[in-house]
């Protein structure tokens, strides 16, 4: 599906990134074709989060160039989806679900104006294409976690996306929840570009295309030539490649 | 009440609390929604050295409490965008140095000196005409920017980095934000002073979360929840010193007490309703 010779979702070149004196990312280099599906992995406090506010425009890097369809990642706003961890922002607040999906479409909207009438028929579209359209009147705090990740994700597709990253979207879901997650993102990825954050190496192996693994610096490749000891390289702790869960919990790469 | 609208001083405490209660409700949104209460706090005790100041170079407090108020809330504004662990501390020197200055200018100040209660808690009954328009300044600069950036606001205070991504000016959009916090906070504090302003910020808005899901009924609830604390804090007054001789008797506090009652009141009724009419169960 990544038609060669076509401009790349991302490119990264000698990208370094330091935050408090501290060297967060050194040399990356990481370029995403259009239509990739792919992992990122690392440990806690490797630059995954980092990395990602890189390519959305959110940081700068201090050296170095990064460029979403073949622009800077500001000027490429729109065109890139985002999902963050859930639980970032306050379930408290007064909210619709579909007060929260059309925000989704903020960047469309002259500043100073309510959202336009198209502006909540692709909002609704959205939800319709999530399954969440029921849920449009219901406050987010009455929302189940997995009613609510497809809410975000709605608010993240109601734009004109080409692509989507996801930060730790199985985070607070069960099992189920988070199966159909990975079957939702399986079935975007036949129209963009897909971004995936995550710290679970064996679910990441089996569904994704390919991987990044970011530890300061950079594995990337595709998904069968992560071996377990390129990441216990990457880690530089023995990781489990297939089998049981491995919890992170509290280790630092 | 009747026989005391006769009288133009109650007419200016009324109309100076309805105008506060705007104010509070339509900010105490954004304050409760976004957690910053102690922002507000801050602010309007720093506010309080703009009073003194006015006093000792002699122009009027409230343009001292505005300018105090504002200059603290772009200095906030600034904190709160880089560390909050310094948020914290810069809201405790606002605060702390704010009231030194007040009292310091204060007693420096030639001439009349106000009574240092009436800041603190409130003078509602002195509200002076050119006070009033003020405050109705101030009620529409507020109302006006909200509506404006009604939209924009609302991202911000749900989901800041995402309204970022949107391509949100959000550091300027934070700045306007604490500019109407500094704003609201001189209007309540003619009201309810220095002291009780966090409570006529916080409660209105807290009462009308529990009975609303949008951010616009809130704002509405909020404003009508104020007002009518600030009315009946005003009624109560009056009622003690005819009917038992209390002299002075603090509209600030009154309305404050009244707040909390109704929220305590909100609070066992909502929680009455959710056991009688649960919410929908959820499909997972």
């Amino acid at each position: 599906m990544s038609d060669p010779g076509s401009v790349p979702a991302f490119r990264l070149s000698g990208v370094h990134l330091a935050r408090d004196g501290q060297t967060v990312l050194d040399g990356i280099d990481l370029e995403v074709p259009a239509g990739d599906y792919l992992g990122i992995l690392g440990p806690n406090g490797g630059g995954k989060t980092t990395l990602v506010q890189l390519m959305l425009g959110l940081l700068r890097p201090d050296a170095g160039t990064v460029e979403a369809f073949g622009v800077s990642p500001r000027r490429a706003r729109g065109r890139i989806a985002y999902v963050p961890q859930r639980f970032e922002f306050d379930r408290q607040f007064p909210a619709r679900a579909e007060d929260v999906v059309v925000m989704g479409r903020l960047h469309c909207k002259p500043f100073g104006r309510g959202y336009s009438a198209e502006d909540r028929d692709r909002a609704r579209e959205s939800m319709r294409r999530l399954g969440v359209d029921n849920l449009a009147q219901r406050g987010i705090g009455n929302l189940s976690g997995g009613q609510l990740q497809r809410v975000l994700i709605a608010r993240a597709l109601a734009g004109d996306a080409q692509a989507i990253i996801l930060d730790e979207p199985t985070a607070h879901l069960d099992a189920d929840s988070a199966g159909r997650l990975y079957d939702l993102l399986r079935e975007l990825n036949e129209r963009m570009t897909v971004l995936l954050i995550g710290h679970d190496v064996g679910v990441m192996h089996r569904q994704v295309r390919s991987v990044a693994c970011v530890n300061r610096k950079m594995f990337h490749g595709h998904v069968k030539e992560l071996t377990d000891e390129v990441l216990e390289r990457i880690y530089g702790y023995d990781v489990a490649l297939i089998g049981h869960h491995h919890s992170h919990e509290g280790s630092q790469g | 009440m009747i026989e005391a609208l006769e009288y133009p001083f109650f007419q200016r405490a009324l109309l100076a609390g309805v105008l506060a209660a705007i104010a509070g409700g339509i900010v105490g949104s954004y304050v409760h929604v976004k957690r910053i209460a102690s922002i507000s706090g801050g602010l309007s005790h720093a506010a309080f050295g703009g009073v003194g100041l006015g006093y000792l170079l002699g122009f009027a407090p409230t343009l001292g409490a505005t300018l105090f108020a504002l200059g603290s809330g772009a200095f906030l504004s600034a904190a709160y965008r880089r560390v909050s662990a310094r948020l914290e501390t810069s809201i405790a020197i606002l605060w702390a140095v704010g009231m030194s200055l007040g009292i310091v200018f204060l007693s420096m100040a030639p001439g009349y000196k106000p009574d240092l209660t009436s800041y603190l808690f409130g003078s509602i009954l002195f509200v002076e005409a050119g006070t009033l328009w003020w405050t109705a300044g101030l009620d529409l600069a507020i109302v006006s920017t909200v509506l404006l950036c009604f939209r924009e606001f609302e991202a911000i205070a749900f989901d800041e980095e995402f309204a970022r991504v949107m391509g949100l000016p959000v550091g300027i959009l934070l700045q306007i934000l604490f500019a109407l916090i500094a704003l609201a906070v001189v209007s309540l504090i003619q009201v309810v002073g220095v002291i009780l302003v966090i409570a006529l910020l916080t409660l209105p808005a807290a009462i009308a979360r529990q009975w609303t899901d949008s951010l616009r009924g809130m704002m509405v609830l909020a404003c009508l929840i104020g007002a009518s604390c600030t009315t009946t804090g005003l009624w109560l007054a009056w009622i003690l010193e005819r009917d038992l001789g209390v002299r002075a008797a603090p509209t600030g506090p009154l309305a404050i007490l009244l707040a909390v009652l109704a929220y305590a009141l909100s609070t066992m009724i909502r929680r009455v309703v959710r056991r009688v009419r649960p919410a929908a169960p959820d499909a997972a």
